[in-house]
């Protein structure tokens, strides 16, 4: 049997690896007693169980994920990678009115070899990649392991420390100082008077130690467990339970269902408004107005959210109540039933309908013959006219262009399905002609097939619509993240604004040591010291680092 | 005797550690598994090769067709190709005649193709049926619910199912017409 446990003279049995011992604090590691040099106190001197037994591949990963210099380096990493991805923009957010929007052809148009490079390396998602994610979760592990290896042994030797120190520590201290002839008076009055000062104070045969502030130790750990519950949270966020984001976008007076919540809701649009400043809102946006031209005040929809009755089947129409109304605006959501419709985008003017006229072609005052309205998103085939003239629509194309690539030369095409360019060809058929007169009629176009046609068909009016565009949003994860970022700010706070200090009075033949520690601003510490010594003829300990120091810099 | 007290105890203490750390690095790169999978099936299709195509019922359009409405579930028995597609789409409108020769050719052999329609018009699919004389059955997805159920984004796209009502395959982009047909080949009844 190999001796794992090392007993210090004191009769405290400490497990191996501990630099001071957990009990008195005399030097127990072998480099630590025989050197001149100051007291190492991290983690008060305790053993990290992981640099001790390597045994097993658990226990080797567990080292290996204890060490903070992996966890720094794992930080340096992602920073490192996560300023690769700022370069050139992310795959989403490629504009609008880039060439294309694949990324594929995106970032070597825009960027040259540089962006193909890029797009090849899959930096063009990098957050969203399997190796950073990687990285992340690394960090994670790194942070609890880390914790957990450091908080269990300090929160043990903190615990288990004795108020009588062996004599070695105290010298050892950075804060340390020697008097001859102190009277027992004087002792208990300095206790009284650090005690006032609010330290704890533990006696041991007639040694003191008097602590304050330990608790700001865990600060740290209580600020690692608010990272794992944020880095909990946003695991949470990847599932669709938790986490749903979509977009949908209605046009004014219609009624589409809502993305992500399985058909269960659908979603009225009454009215999208843009209202924009003007001179009622008074002097003060005159300048800005006259220099700015148009701005937004306010985006508003009106909505009406249904709620689908019964089981259906995707794509059936199913029987709707009204479920809630109200008004979206911006930062402004419309919720039911853990979902929030935010407003997010619009579009504005998108052609509704269109009336036209016919008339003969060769009248100057195109006196008219009668006129129809067609319905953009739902037109007739045909619109039969008074005194038996008939206009049938043979081709509608909402979104109209002329398609230089066609099969057979240029040809009309729809760009979408939505009618932002509206173009028709009419077939007009009139009682007085046997065969129909074909024309074609687009915005400021009206071309005659033939060049002999009769009759013409011109735009007397049009109506338009807006589209309004919705964010659809089921966020439960938002109250961890919440919980999380406040148990990171107690920890923040318990760590820095208080302090574990720490005094220790040893009596030793007539002698008073004194040493004093603290994980930060000594000065304070020492500030602590000097109030209860007073006028007392006992020594204020001495900065022996800066003595170190001192010397070191040869004066 | 104290010595071996000794040992045991050791050997205990040994034991509860490693369990200790097995169980908190299990959970952790548990987590981080988890993680990582699913962020990467995030934006995949939600139904794959091999499950079961989910229903749904739509209103069909095409006079050509004798069907007011297709579901899904009621073509038991048959191989289904759903095809998504939309008129302003070019190169849905080139595959369209090879989809219409395989619906001559094998209709009769115990395959269905529904025509899965994005448009927003009714009258441009019309017109477009028109023109390419299409008979098999055109169905409209106006609130693009299906195109949602089976998470299909580029048009066109093509979900081959088998008369069990497993998806075989699916296909994102144009088909040329020895492709449809050896797919429509896989999914035939037996």
């Amino acid at each position: 049997m190999t001796m794992d446990k090392i007993k210090c003279e004191c009769g405290h049995v400490n497990p191996e690896g501990t630099v001071l011992c957990e009990a008195c604090g005399k030097p127990i590691a072998e480099d630590e007693a025989t050197s001149s040099k100051l007291a190492n106190m991290r983690y008060d001197g305790s053993a990290r169980r992981s640099q001790v037994y390597q045994s097993s591949i658990i226990d080797k990963t567990w080292a290996f994920f204890s060490s903070v210099k992996v966890g720094i380096w794992l930080i340096v990493l992602t920073l490192i990678s996560s300023a690769f991805g700022t370069i050139f923009p992310q795959k989403m957010y490629i504009p609008a009115d880039a060439v294309s929007r694949d990324p594929a052809i995106f970032y070597e148009d825009r960027y040259g070899i540089l962006g193909k490079i890029y797009y090849q390396l899959g930096f063009y998602d990098l957050y969203n990649s399997w190796w950073y994610i990687t990285l992340i979760a690394l960090i994670g592990i790194s942070l609890v392991i880390c914790s957990l290896d450091r908080v269990v042994p300090l929160y043990k030797a903190l615990k288990k420390q004795k108020p009588k120190r062996h004599e070695m520590f105290l010298r050892k201290q950075r804060l340390f100082s020697e008097t001859e002839l102190v009277s027992q008076k004087d002792l208990e009055t300095l206790t009284s008077k650090l005690k006032k000062q609010n330290y704890k104070i533990r006696k041991e045969d007639g040694h003191i130690s008097a602590e304050k502030g330990r608790f700001s130790r865990w600060g740290p750990y209580i600020n690692h467990i608010g990272l794992i519950i944020i880095l909990l949270a946003s695991i949470l966020r990847l599932t669709p339970l938790m986490y749903k984001d979509e977009s949908v976008s209605v046009r004014d007076g219609e009624r589409v269902v809502i993305p992500g919540t399985d058909y269960n809701y659908y979603i009225e649009n009454k009215k999208f408004i843009l209202e924009t400043y003007g001179e009622e809102d008074g002097e003060k946006f005159k300048g800005a107005l006259e220099k700015g031209g148009e701005v937004a005040k306010n985006f508003q929809t009106n909505a009406v959210v249904y709620k689908a009755k019964g089981e259906v089947v995707t794509g059936e129409e199913p029987e709707l109540e009204k479920y809630k109304e109200g008004e979206i605006r911006m930062n402004q959501p419309l919720k039911f039933d853990g979902y929030a419709l935010y407003q997010r985008n619009y579009q504005l003017n998108e052609f509704k309908d269109m009336t036209f006229k016919l008339h003969l072609k060769d009248d100057p005052d195109e006196k008219v013959i009668d006129q129809f309205k067609i319905d953009l998103t739902s037109p007739e085939k045909e619109y039969k006219l008074k005194d038996g003239y008939t206009v049938k629509l043979s081709q509608y194309y909402p979104d109209y262009f002329l398609d230089e690539e066609g099969k057979n030369g240029p040809e009309p095409r729809s760009r979408t399905a939505y009618p932002k360019f509206p173009a028709f060809v009419f077939s007009v058929t009139s009682p007085d002609m046997k065969e129909p007169e074909l024309s074609f009629a687009s915005i400021g176009q009206n071309v005659d097939a033939t060049g002999k046609n009769k009759y013409k068909l011109g735009i007397v009016d049009f109506t338009t619509r807006n589209v309004t565009g919705l964010t659809v949003r089921k966020d439960y994860t938002l109250p961890f993240y919440i919980i999380g970022a406040a148990i990171f700010m107690i920890g923040v706070i318990q760590g820095m604004y208080w302090q574990h200090r720490r005094v220790w009075l040893h009596p030793k033949d007539g002698k008073l040591l004194i040493a004093a520690h603290t994980n930060k601003n000594w000065f304070s510490l020492q500030k602590d010291i000097e109030k209860a010594i007073g006028d007392f003829p006992i020594k204020q300990p001495i900065d022996q680092q800066e003595l170190d120091r001192d010397k070191e810099s040869g004066e | 005797m104290k010595l071996e007290e000794r040992i045991e105890k050791k050997k205990g203490k040994k034991r509860k550690r490693l369990f200790f750390r097995f169980g908190i690095l299990a959970v952790l790169i548990g987590a981080a598994a988890f993680a990582l999978i699913s962020n990467l099936t995030k934006d995949k299709e939600i139904y794959a090769k091999g499950d079961m195509a989910p229903d749904f019922k739509l209103a069909q359009i095409n006079g050509s067709n004798p069907a007011d409405s297709i579901q899904l579930s009621k073509q038991s028995g048959n191989g289904v190709m759903l095809n998504f597609w939309a008129t302003y789409c070019k190169p849905c409108e080139r595959e369209m005649p090879d989809i219409q020769t395989m619906y001559e050719r094998y209709h009769n052999q115990g395959i269905d193709i529904i025509s899965i329609n994005l448009d927003s018009t009714e009258l441009v699919v019309q017109n477009f049926i028109e023109k390419y004389k299409l008979t098999f059955p055109v169905v409209r997805d106006k609130d693009f619910a299906v195109r949602e159920l089976y998470g299909i984004n580029p048009i066109p796209s093509s979900i081959f199912i088998d008369s069990n009502g497993v998806i075989v395959d699916k296909k994102n982009g144009e088909l040329k017409a020895d492709e449809i047909e050896k797919l429509l080949k896989e999914i035939k009844p037996k």
